[in-house]
Parts: structure tokens; sequence; C-alpha cells
């Protein structure tokens, strides 16, 4: 025998194209809506593990826009400002503070890099200190450097591959003609870490002829007043502090333009798969007047009716909202490529994480979205009289 | 004495178009018993099809008193709802029309199946294929309709109105769009099943070849009924 379901699924198979357009419709804002919330989730927390990696809380650089700081931090930059090493002593004595730790930022030209070449950014790091402050690297070969001042590097996961380096190879210095000898190399953490070069603080200090440093790393005691420890720093002559709760804040507050233009582009794609739905559903209705009538007449009570055609709405929905999402976990790799080149900064990882619970969600919401578009169709459906759809056959 | 199934007493259809109120039914009386083949003719306008769509309670009437198997079912002022008539017609009735509707993404099978979607009556389920093969058609089960003849599709619009096994089959101009042997046919099987399973049949037909089959023919003029 026949079900009402069965019904409803092969109705829709009578107008294969309209049926198809309409799954598309539904399909594209399904995708773009689950990209959407995947990105809002995936972006914070690739930007919190991008964070949480930095293995500190508090950075103290040379004054100098926050941004820039921001930047230089998480990506690395020119142009770079100094202050003392002592200083990382004399902060050290702050009640508030665990651990700290010196680091010097340098770039050098590297005409080999690219077509037209590149910087090159290394990283200078005191062995005693800069190791403690992250605990998680691994190591894929190797390990630290075994003398504060040894002509060594340790490479991250991406550097080591894009210069296909091994330990015990040898890379060099671009621009001072200075050879370091590679004896670590990480495994990969997902973070900006990835692409640097590590060198002991004392060694790059010499090749680049700086005896000070660009930044302070500051690891803050775990029941701490950061907010205090912070009013402390900003006394501190021609230094800027830089919290990474407050960096966190200004980039999402950066891509908050973007996210709401994506959130309007899918409100726009939902109304556009919305009308599409209750035409579809409404041609499909008044072409089958008599048919309906003649249901009626079989015995179909009104409500018999209603559910026929919210049934077609709630397959249509269904299927389209699945295949989006499906689509939308497929190509996630790709979304993400496109939404790091309109962001102003996209933090490592995967931007756009779309989980079971999220793509539940999202197939809650095109149902229902969905369903209330059905609404009318299924009303006018289950009020057609039998005599008066008969009469239309003139 | 024979039992009397359906009795309209005083059946009155008005309608109206803007101030124009056409009386399509003046007061028509009759009455059909069980097991009867009753041919309603007539010319167009005569208030043939709308009186027997009163009778088979597609419709409600202006006035008049309707009772089906002694249960009243209009009496003068009182209608019934949409819901209400769909109640008595899918106990009681089974409909062919002109226009097969059939659902053409359903085979034959599923068509015939379809009231049972809605309703069934006890044991209506076994009755698809043996109706379907009583009227020929068991060799076309599983095809669609697009796949069969004019004459197949009201073969297997007549399986539907049987399935729930009606008390009364009602036909409006059941052969209007076949030709004269798919009409003789489609003649044959009505009158057989008025003959061997004693079905009720009340049909409207412009064809007096088909209308003789019955036992009774009645003729419409200008909204009255008057008995062949």
């Amino acid at each position: 025998m026949i079900s009402k379901n069965q019904i409803a699924f092969k109705n829709l198979f009578r107008k294969k194209a309209r049926t198809l357009l309409t799954l598309v419709g539904i399909m594209l804002s399904s995708w773009v809506l689950v990209s959407l919330l995947g990105f809002n989730r995936g972006y914070e927390n690739a930007l919190n593990h991008d964070i949480e990696n930095m293995g500190y809380q508090l950075m103290v650089m040379a004054k100098g826009c926050p941004y820039e700081a921001a930047t230089m931090m998480l990506q690395g930059g020119t142009g770079l400002r100094y202050i003392e090493q002592s200083m990382a002593d004399s902060i050290m004595k702050e009640p508030e503070v665990a651990k700290v730790t010196p680091i010097l930022m340098q770039a050098f030209f590297d005409p080999n890099k690219g077509t037209s070449g590149g910087i090159a950014g290394y990283f200078g790091v005191d062995p005693a200190t800069f190791p403690a402050m992250k605990p998680f690297f691994r190591f894929r070969q190797g390990g630290w450097f075994r003398d504060p001042s040894a002509a060594e590097a340790v490479m991250g996961y991406e550097a080591a591959e894009l210069e296909q380096r091994e330990v015990g190879d040898m890379i060099l210095v671009p621009e001072k003609n200075v050879q370091l000898k590679v004896v670590g190399i990480m495994e990969r953490t997902g973070s900006q870490d990835d692409g640097t070069i590590f060198v002991p603080l004392k060694t790059l200090q010499k090749i680049s002829g700086i005896d000070k440093i660009t930044t302070i790393g500051i690891k803050v005691n775990k029941d701490a007043d950061t907010a205090e420890l912070e009013n402390k720093l900003y006394k501190l002559q021609d230094v800027q502090v830089v919290s990474f709760s407050q960096v966190k804040q200004t980039i999402m507050k950066l891509i908050s333009t973007a996210r709401v233009m994506v959130l309007s582009i899918a409100v726009i794609a939902i109304i556009i798969a919305m009308v599409g739905v209750i035409n579809t559903i409404l041609m499909s209705v008044l072409e089958r007047m008599q048919e309906i009538g003649i249901l009626k007449t079989m015995g179909a009570m009104p409500w018999d009716i209603f559910r026929l055609v919210w049934t077609e709405t709630l397959i249509l929905c269904a299927c389209g909202g699945i295949a989006g999402i499906g689509l939308a976990v497929t190509f996630a790799r790709a979304t993400d490529v496109l939404v790091r080149r309109i962001l102003p900064y996209a933090p490592s990882g995967g931007l756009v994480a779309i989980d079971a619970r999220l793509a539940l969600l999202t197939l809650a919401i095109i149902v229902t979205v969905g369903l209330l578009s059905g609404l009318y169709p299924a009303w006018k459906a289950g009020r057609v009289r039998p005599l008066e759809s008969i009469r239309r056959e003139g | 004495m024979a039992e009397i199934v359906l009795e309209a007493r005083g059946l009155t259809r008005v309608y109206h178009r803007g101030s124009e109120e056409i009386r399509a039914l003046a007061g028509v009386s009759l009455s059909i018993n069980r097991g009867e083949f009753v041919s309603f003719m007539g010319p167009s306008g005569s208030g043939k099809t709308t009186l027997v769509n009163l009778l088979g309670c597609l419709d409600n009437p202006t006035d008049g008193d309707l009772v089906l198997a002694g249960r009243s079912i209009f009496d003068g002022c009182k209608m019934l709802g949409e819901r209400e008539l769909t109640r008595v017609r899918r106990e009681v009735f089974g409909y062919i029309f002109q226009n097969f509707y059939l659902i053409p993404t359903l085979t034959v099978r599923e068509n015939v199946a379809l009231p049972l979607a809605f309703y069934r009556k006890p044991g209506a389920d076994a009755e698809v294929e043996r109706i379907l093969n009583m009227l020929g058609m068991g060799h076309r089960m599983e095809h669609l309709p697009g796949q069969i003849s004019g004459g197949e599709m009201q073969r297997v619009a007549i399986a539907r109105a049987l399935v729930n096994r009606p008390e009364i089959l009602l036909a409006d101009e059941p052969t209007g769009n076949l030709d004269s042997k798919r009409s003789k046919e489609i003649g044959e099987i009505l009158q057989d099943l008025n003959r061997s399973a004693g079905l009720t049949i009340v049909m409207v037909s412009h064809n007096p070849e088909l209308a003789r089959l019955g036992g009774r023919i009645v003729e419409m003029r200008d909204g009255q009924a008057y008995e062949v």
C-alpha cells in the first residue's frame, strides 16, 4: 500500500526541473548559513588557539601602534624598535609575574624566497626561559639549542618544509651570510610558530649587531590581577603593553563588519530560498486543484491535504539542507581560503569549524523556515472544496 | 420490498452569478433503491450534474432534504460542513469522473490504493489486486498512467472508486473522454458491477446507449426530474 509520505515524495517528481531549482536554492542557503555559523565558531577558536600558543598573556614592546605590535607578534613585521634586555629582569620582580622571556625579532631580505624575494623572519629566544613558556612544543627531529650562544637554529614545521631542511643541515641567514646548523625541527602546531626560525637570543644579537630586544613575553601567575600588572607596566618608560585578550577583542571587532556582511548574505539567501519554496509549493498546489478535490472525494480530510503538502515542503527543505551542509563540509577548505582573502587578519588553523551539532542546528533552521514557507500553500490546499475543483475542468 | 438507499425531497439548488439568480434544481424529489442502476440524462444546463452532486454529498442544497440509508444528511436548513460531508462521502460513495484524475507519478496499483492512505474499511487492503484483476488490469499494476490507454485509465479510476467497498457508485460522464468501443467496455463493466455485485450506481451520461444499460432512466429538464 502507499503512505501519505510516499505520495508527497512522488509528487515532487512531477516537475523535476522546478523541484531541482528549488532544491538548489535551499542548498545554497544552507551552505551559506552553515559556513557562516562555522566561521563564527571557527574563527574565534583559531584565534584562541593562536593566542594560547603564544605561551604568555602579556607582551611588552617599544612604543608604537598597538595594531602593529599585534601584527608583529602574530605575523612578524619590519621597522622594529628596541628595548633594553635588563627590563625583563625588573619586570620579573613584580609579584604578579610567573615567567618572562626576552625576544628579539629580526627580518632579513632573502632574494631567493618566492619569485621576487621575500622577508625571512628570525626569532632570537632565550634557551633558559623560552622553552618553558611553550611546554606544548614537540620536536619532529632533534631538540632545543645546546648552548645559549651556539650558531644553531630550530625550525618550525612549515619553515623546514619550505626550506627542505633536516636536522644537521645548514641554513644561511640572508643579508648577513652567516650559517646556522639546524638542531631541531618542530611538529606542526597550527600556529604562526610553524613558519618561524628560532635562534638563540645571543646568536641573533651577534648576527644583527643589536644588543637589545624587541619584546618581552610575560606569563602571569594563575590568580594574579592582570589588569593591575598592566597598569604597573604602562608606567615603564617608552614601552607599550599588549594584552592578548585585548588583541583578541580588537581583532574580533575588526572582523565584525565582515561577519555582519556574511550574515546579511545568509539572511538574503534564506529569504530567496523561502520565496522559492512558497512559489514551488503554491504552483504545485494550484496545478493540482482538481486532483486535490478528487482526493477529498476519496475521504481525505483538510488536515490530510495540509499534511501532504507540508510533507512535500519538509522533503524539499530537508534534502536541500542536507545537501548544502554536505557541500559546506566538503568545500570547508575552499571557503577557508576565500574567507582568508577578504579578512583583515586571519589566524592559523581552520577558520570554518563545522561539527555535527552545528550541522543539526542549520538543518533545524532550514527546515523550520521551510515549513513556515509551506504554511500558506498547505493551508490553501487544505481548504479546496471537491466540487469547486471538479467544476474547474470546465 | 426494496430498501431505499437515497431519498431526495424537494431538492433545490440556486446559484448566484452577480445579480442573476440561476435555479439549477427546482425542487426535485426522487428515491433510489439499493442495487438500482439509475441513469440521468438531459441537455446541458438541465441540472443533472447538480442533482448528482447533491445526491453524492459533493455539495449542499439551497433547500430540500436528503436521506441516505435512513440517515438525514440535509434537512432544509441544516447544512453539513466540509468535514462531515467528507465523512459521509468516504463511508458511502465511490466516484468516477469524465477525467480520470490519476496521479501520473504513481503506478496503477498505487493509484488504486490511494484512497486507503486517507481512510480504509477493514479488509480493504486486499481489494486492490482483486479489483484490478476483476477489471482486467492485473497485468498493468506496475505501469504508470502515462503507459496505459484511456479506457484502461478509466478502469483504474473505477477500481480506485471501488477499493473501499462503497454502497453507491457515482459516475459523472464516465465515458465522456472515450471512443465508442471503450465506452461500451466501461458500460459493460458498470452493468456487471450492478448485476453481479449488487452495487447501486448513479450515472450521468449524454450517451443514450450507455444510459439504457441502467434499469432506470431519469430525464432532467429545466431543473426538474422526469422518469422515462
